[in-house]
This record gives C-alpha cells, sequence and structure tokens, in this order.
C-alpha cells in the first residue's frame, strides 16, 4: 500500500506546467488535491513515471466573478469554494452539492479541477458542472481551448483532456432568472460515493416551468443529461403527476451499473425518487410561496 | 526554475517542516507518504495507519491547520508547512486537551487504534463549529472509522467537549 516509485516535479505556474506536460505528457500525471489519485497510487492501480505537482500554482486558486458568471481557477480547494460566499449566491446548486464531496478532511485538499479533470461517474462535482452548462478552460502546448460539459466529459474516467494538457478554469454561466436548485443523493454513509444522485433547477414563470435541467450521477459512465425529461416539463405545472412522468422519463433513459452497493435496478428506482423530490425541492427554492401554498 | 525536480526516482528531496512547533529538516524520495515520514523519519507514531488509501482516516493530521489524512499527501508536499499530530495536543505538564478528557470519561475509545484520527478531525470540527448539532457531529465523524465503540460514546464525547470548551470560553465573573 505504498506509492510505486516515480519522478517528481512541483511546478510554480501554468507555463511550467505546460512545459512539463510538454516533455512527459505520455508517462506523467498531474497530482492536484491528490484525493483520488493518491489512493490509485497506493493501491498500484496506476503507476506513472512522473507527478507534475500543481498544489504550489498559486494562480489556478480563486474564484472570481467574471462575463456575468463565476470563475473557478482548477486548483481551488472544495473547502475553499464550500465556505466562499460568491458560491453561495451565485451557484446555489454547487453550494448544495459540495458538502457530498467526500469528507471535510478530503475536501481541505480535493480541488474543484482534480475532481471535474478525473470524471468518476459517481462522483457529484461533475453532474453539477453538466447540470450548470459550465465551460471548461484547457491549456496545452498548442495553447488554450475551452470546451463545454457536454464534451469534456467523455466516459468513465475519461475527459477530453489530452496528455499534454490541464485543465485551468472551469466557468459557469450566469443562471436563469428566479431559478431554484436542489441537489440529492443517495450513499450507504456521508460521504460515500453516490448510488444515485440528481443536480435538478426550476425556473417558474407564474405556475408553469419555464425551464428545468436534470443530471444525474452515479448512473452511466459519465455525468447524465436528461433532457427528454426536461423537455417534458418545460411550459407545464409542476403537479404531483409531471414529477411522476420526470421520474419514469429518467428510468427509461438512464443505465444504471451494478455492483456490491446496489443492483442496476435499485439504483434506476432511487433515480427517479430523487429526481421528483429533487424537482419538487427546487421549484420550492425557485418559489417559496409554492411551497407554503401545498402545506395547507 | 520548478520547486523541486528529482531527475531520477530515488533522488531525495529536501524537506522542512514544523510539526507539533518543532522545526525538522530531512530529505526524503518522493513517493513517501506524509503518514510514513512522520512514523518512521520523525518517530512520531501517534498518527496511525489503518487503510492507506484515505477511507478510514486514521492518519489525519492538521496541515496548517486544516484536517488531511497524512495517507494523501507526499511528504515532498509539505515543505515549509507546518502540521500537529495527537503528540501535539496535550497541554502543560501532560494535560489532556479537552476532547482527549472528554473521549476518556466518555469511553469513546476501546482499543484505541482510530482515536488519534478522531482526535485530529474533532480538534478542527470543533474550531470550525464550536457548537455542533448531533446531526452535525455525525457528518462531522463520518470520516473516521471506528470498528470497536458503535460510535455513540463518540458523539457523546465530542458534544461534552464542546460544552466544556465553551465553559472555558466564556469570561469568568
Amino acid at each position: 500500500m505504498k506509492p510505486p516509485v516515480f519522478e517528481y516535479t512541483a511546478v510554480r505556474s501554468v507555463e511550467e506546467a505546460v512545459a512539463e506536460l510538454s516533455q512527459h505528457g505520455d508517462e506523467a500525471k498531474l497530482l492536484a488535491g491528490g484525493q483520488s489519485l493518491l489512493p490509485l497510487l497506493n493501491m498500484r492501480l496506476v503507476t506513472p513515471a512522473r507527478l507534475i505537482d500543481l498544489n504550489r500554482v498559486s494562480e489556478l486558486a480563486y474564484i472570481t466573478e467574471r462575463d456575468g458568471g463565476v470563475g473557478i481557477g482548477a486548483m481551488t480547494r472544495q473547502r475553499h469554494a464550500e465556505r466562499s460566499p460568491v458560491v453561495a449566491a451565485r451557484l446555489p446548486l454547487l453550494g448544495h452539492a459540495l458538502p457530498w464531496v467526500g469528507h471535510f478532511q478530503i475536501r481541505n485538499r480535493g480541488t474543484i479541477g482534480g475532481s471535474l479533470s478525473h470524471a468518476d461517474p459517481a462522483a457529484e462535482l461533475p453532474a453539477v458542472a453538466l447540470c450548470l452548462d459550465a465551460r471548461f478552460t484547457v491549456r496545452g502546448p498548442a495553447g488554450e481551448r475551452v470546451l463545454g460539459a457536454e464534451e469534456f466529459f467523455r466516459t468513465h474516467l475519461t475527459t477530453a483532456l489530452q496528455a499534454t494538457e490541464l485543465l485551468t478554469e472551469v466557468w459557469f454561466p450566469p443562471a436563469p432568472p428566479e431559478a431554484g436548485w436542489a441537489w440529492l443523493e443517495l450513499c450507504r454513509r456521508h460521504g460515500d460515493f453516490a448510488l444515485a444522485g440528481v443536480a435538478a433547477m426550476v425556473a417558474l414563470d407564474g405556475e408553469r416551468v419555464r425551464e428545468a435541467r436534470l443530471c444525474l450521477t452515479g448512473v452511466g459512465d459519465r455525468p447524465v443529461r436528461v433532457r427528454a425529461a426536461e423537455a417534458l416539463l418545460a411550459g407545464e405545472p409542476l403537479t404531483p403527476a409531471r414529477l411522476g412522468e420526470a421520474a419514469v422519463t429518467v428510468r427509461q433513459v438512464i443505465d444504471p451499473p451494478g455492483d456490491i452497493h446496489a443492483t442496476p435496478e435499485y439504483r434506476r428506482h432511487v433515480a427517479g425518487v430523487l429526481v421528483a423530490r429533487a424537482l419538487g425541492l427546487a421549484a420550492i427554492r425557485a418559489r417559496p410561496d409554492l411551497g407554503r401554498k401545498s402545506d395547507r | 526554475m520548478t520547486a523541486h525536480s528529482s531527475g531520477d526516482a530515488s533522488a531525495r528531496v529536501p524537506v522542512r517542516v514544523t510539526v507539533n512547533g518543532r522545526g525538522y529538516t530531512d530529505s526524503v524520495v518522493p513517493r513517501l507518504l506524509l503518514s510514513d515520514f512522520l512514523r518512521h523519519r520523525l518517530r512520531l507514531t501517534g498518527t496511525h495507519v489503518g487503510c492507506e488509501h484515505g477511507v478510514c482516516g486514521a492518519c489525519t493530521v492538521l496541515l496548517d491547520g486544516e484536517a488531511v489524512r497524512a495517507c494523501l499527501v507526499l511528504a515532498v508536499q509539505v515543505d515549509g508547512a507546518s502540521i500537529t499530530t495527537v503528540e501535539g495536543l496535550e497541554g502543560e505538564g501532560g494535560r489532556l486537551h479537552p476532547i482527549q478528557a472528554a473521549f476518556h470519561e466518555a469511553h469513546a475509545l476501546q482499543c484505541g487504534f482510530c482515536t488519534p484520527g478522531f482526535l485530529l478531525s474533532v480538534v478542527a470540527f470543533l474550531r470550525d463549529r464550536p457548537d455542533p448539532s448531533e446531526e452535525e457531529i455525525r457528518v462531522g465523524l463520518a470520516g473516521n472509522l471506528c470498528r470497536c465503540t458503535g460510535y455513540q460514546n463518540i458523539v457523546r464525547a465530542v458534544r461534552m467537549a464542546s460544552e466544556r470548551m465553551a465553559a472555558d470560553r466564556r469570561p469568568t465573573a
């Protein structure tokens, strides 16, 4: 349970990181917070010849409001984002989801960019990014490119990042006006990976849904945006029957894995239950008066 | 220039670190985990090693004041940092830290293997949330595994410690 032998470089800037990647990209791994990579190293599931440590790249640790949205540097610690007033005010979905990422000891080291680049199919942050239509800024020897969340996440632990590229920033566009957001997940123990997790947004226009978004984690090889369910909800009042239809649609679309923790059938069932609850919670957060009315 | 660059994998990298207020200078191979650095190089064996992949929390220490898994940090990464281990918790004359005293009195340990990790997690947890609810305590403890106690007495100890530390903070008349 000790890491294999590797060469080690601690870079101080994005420029230095790109230079190291250009030279060693194919045989190197980037070390961000290390909360996924170190377990993989300790268990010898990965054996890179070299680690390029990003922890001293201070230019990548920031949360800033820009272009109407919020940019978060890839090396921003998850715990820092969790405590950020900008995240609380501007990115409530990220704020709701972050406490579910591992335990606080993990979030003290773990980074926003590290979790997104690792792309675990049961992780919270990829689903949050996809639900928020986040944009990923990527830097490599050929320069910079910007990718949408849909193109960034490819499959199990695989992103669109080339071996010589690193993620530098994730930018979240402004939320639709008067939107409510919810993150719900089921796991065996707080901090474990989700059996299923749901990010939901509901923006209302009077009693009707103007726009809904649904994105799930733990139910496929990457975060799953269920646009068929989103389309079903748009323009309609959010009745219990509608919530049920959305749950049915989600269960039809997803193809969840089975493992020691849960069968595919159980994950499919849980996903539908969470979808209905998350949409209801998001709607109440969008229009708190609706929740009070339904209590009567 | 890069901060450290090891041309070959067996090359040692210098590390200067403060542990429990005392400065140490060493040079280590890059693959050495912080947990093993503390135990084998500094002989601070209070930090226990359980799972070595970040699940059990037995190796939890404070790194620049924040609770982290020492098995998920490389020793080379703590150059310039300040670390607190369980050896650094006791007060003057070997007096137990209030959290240690509460664990003792509430019978919050049996074999004690997980206890150092719990203590460091709870130090950080109660600093950030001095008056936690029962639910918050349970979420705060979720990152540390104990196979003996069933957790009930650990939750009680955290509650006891939070009340006593609050009383200590109140100005005396």
